[in-house]
């Protein structure tokens, strides 16, 4: 992907450019009739223009109309012409990180349930692809099946695999506590899931059911790029499987692993489908991930100028930490 | 796959470990699956008294009862034309600009791919509250109902679809050797040509892939279509809450009615997977 890719030389090739060829009628472009140089140079940009336009509309404008909605004091009186709206300036940003005053301290607690959610999540989500991709390099019986198998939780709509867990959590007639509670006699009581301390456990299980899967696939493909002779030179200097798997395996899925934990972090901490069908609108104060909770204040409270000052925020960090991460990585990279 | 590790045979700790670590990650995997088929065979006092692992008595009632609590066939087929449109759009032009951004060297290029790429990264909520003023304002000024319609629901999507779709198409385009469009080119073929003869047969694979990767994300959103539909558009995601009424969860029903929505999509992903991890291999590991 991030290789360059040399221009193509059609001249170098055909005998009269722009000759015989632009008069072939097969590229709709050589009606436009330019100079057949112009007409190379600009194509890149016309195979492009259907992708810009799309681009501007869904991410450019929203993005900036985001951010002047974010200077706002857009209110429910204000959403059907959204422009007379009065400026706040900073105000939103200035009540959105006053950790003292109520909005200030809710977003805080929401957004450091984030980070120990997605801490959590990310690293069981990464521990159980890995020993699942490792275990299964090798082949033996029933090896396709169970890769299919593993898949499904990926595979799910998340509505009908999340609603299937609300179900299984729920306190009397849920599976989760009949285990627990009837069968192994673990708990006193029956302990409640989807709402007090125990629901950030239940979005933990949840969200990491969820994204193993995809850790797991793509550790999958990393391991088959690993040339064999690597396995065979170090099983006939004596090392045993584990050693292999210690020294040859995980160094060699580093590269995979800095993308999939990148990409586990953003996904895990925007996420919103699955706290949203757990818990509904309103999630417990424990589960209340940040992506949610600016729903809340902006689609139940009707303030969009706080809920866009609160997503330019979230955007911001997320930069922030994606940047000193790509940096890390690739220092350690040259290191090595 | 025949990537067999070592010469020597794995040894018994390595096996047992690898039989106990896989059995529970399938137990994990399989419950829900497991909860699915069974509740949604089961009468209703089942599933509203203690938690039982097998029905008292077959029932196929919910599925017959799925399609009258809400108007699920009307949720299915919004959910079709939706996640469909939306894979539709964002596939055919992908394809075009990953031509573009796979094959020639332009001012703009590498600023092009990295923005795409860090869409990928913006939080949905980012993007879901501008859209959803733009498109209210849009209709109260012009009358084009965006907000509410299916159209304007696979607008939105595009802002997840398309960028993957464009960086997923490049990568696999990168990986069909450029003589051969070349060569179509000497033939007398034009730029386009050589896209559609020789670029995108060659890449049926990866397209397939992008498809159903596209496909079932937009089958799975919740969070704009909770926003950005109503009565009538309203898809799978969000139309599967009504089993819940003020009183009672008809979770027999729900879990009816969520085996009936999962089973194409798991279908064709298990069908494809194999699209799918040649797809991902090429265009994100490599």
């Amino acid at each position: 992907m991030t290789a360059t890719v040399p221009p193509v030389r059609h001249s170098s090739k055909t005998p009269s450019p722009g000759g015989r060829r632009a008069a072939g009628g097969r590229a709709p472009l050589s009606r436009l009739r330019l100079p057949a140089r112009l007409r190379r140079a600009s194509l890149p940009y016309v195979l492009l223009l259907p992708a810009l336009a799309l681009e501007l509309l869904i991410h450019l404008v929203p993005m900036v109309v985001g951010v002047v909605m974010s200077f706002k004091e857009l209110t429910q009186f204000f959403i059907s012409d959204w422009s007379a709206a009065p400026w706040k300036g900073l105000d939103n940003y200035r009540v959105a990180v006053d950790f003292n005053a109520p909005v200030g301290e809710d977003l805080l607690k929401s957004f450091l349930v984030t980070c120990e959610f997605t801490v959590l999540a990310v690293g069981l989500s990464w521990l159980f692809g890995t020993a699942a991709a490792i275990l299964m390099q090798d082949a033996f019986r029933g090896r396709g099946l169970l890769r299919a198998v593993f898949l499904v939780p990926y595979a799910l709509p998340v509505y009908a695999a999340v609603i299937t867990w609300s179900f299984m959590f729920q306190r009397d007639t849920g599976m989760i506590n009949h285990v627990i509670h009837d069968q192994l006699h673990l708990t006193d009581g029956r302990p409640f899931w989807l709402i007090g301390d125990n629901s950030f456990y239940a979005l933990v299980t949840v969200s990491v059911w969820r994204q193993w899967p995809f850790a797991f696939l793509c550790l999958m493909a990393g391991l088959q790029n690993i040339p064999r002779e690597l396995y065979e030179a170090a099983a006939m200097d004596g090392a045993g499987i584990w050693q292999q798997i210690r020294r040859i395996t995980l160094p060699s899925l580093r590269p995979v692993n800095q993308v999939l934990v990148l990409v586990l972090f953003l996904w895990t901490f925007n996420d919103f489908n699955t706290p949203y069908v757990l818990f509904g609108r309103a999630a417990p104060d424990a589960a209340d991930l940040i992506s949610i909770h600016i729903y809340q204040s902006s689609f139940v409270t009707w303030n969009f100028g706080s809920g866009s000052a609160m997503s330019v925020l979230l955007l911001l960090f997320l930069l922030v930490v994606t940047v000193l991460y790509l940096l890390a990585t690739s220092l350690r990279r040259k290191d090595a | 796959m025949p990537d067999v590790r070592s010469p020597m045979a794995a040894p018994r700790s390595f096996v047992w470990t690898r039989r106990i670590v896989l059995t529970v990650l399938t137990a994990f995997a399989l419950a829900p699956v497991f909860v699915m088929v069974v509740s949604s065979l089961k009468p209703l006092q089942d599933v509203q008294g203690p938690f039982r692992w097998f029905p008292s008595g077959f029932t196929l009632r919910p599925y017959a009862d799925i399609w009258h609590t809400v108007p699920l066939a009307r949720y299915f087929v919004n959910s079709l034309l939706v996640a469909g449109g939306a894979t539709l759009c964002s596939v055919a032009v992908a394809i075009f600009a990953a031509y573009a951004v796979s094959r020639y060297d332009f001012k703009g290029r590498r600023f092009f791919s990295v923005t795409i790429l860090s869409t990928q990264m913006f939080p949905g909520i980012l993007f879901l509250l501008p859209l959803f003023l733009i498109f209210v304002n849009l209709g109260n000024a012009t009358g084009i109902a965006l907000y509410g319609s299916r159209g304007g629901l696979i607008l939105t999507y595009l802002t997840f679809s398309l960028p993957f779709s464009i960086w997923m198409l490049a990568g696999y385009f990168d990986s069909i050797p450029k003589d051969l469009d070349e060569a179509a080119m000497v033939d007398g073929c034009g730029p386009l040509g050589a896209l559609f003869r020789v670029v995108v047969p060659a890449a049926v694979p990866g397209i397939v892939a992008v498809c159903v990767y596209a496909f079932m994300t937009a089958w799975g959103e919740v969070l704009f279509a909770s926003v950005m539909t109503n009565d009538t558009t309203r898809t799978l995601a969000v139309g599967l809450q009504g089993y819940a009424t003020q009183t009672d969860v008809y979770w027999n029903q729900v879990m009816a009615a969520s085996l009936v929505v999962s089973v194409p999509v798991v279908a064709g992903f298990l069908l494809l997977q194999r699209y799918l991890v040649a797809g991902l291999t090429a265009g994100a590991v490599k």
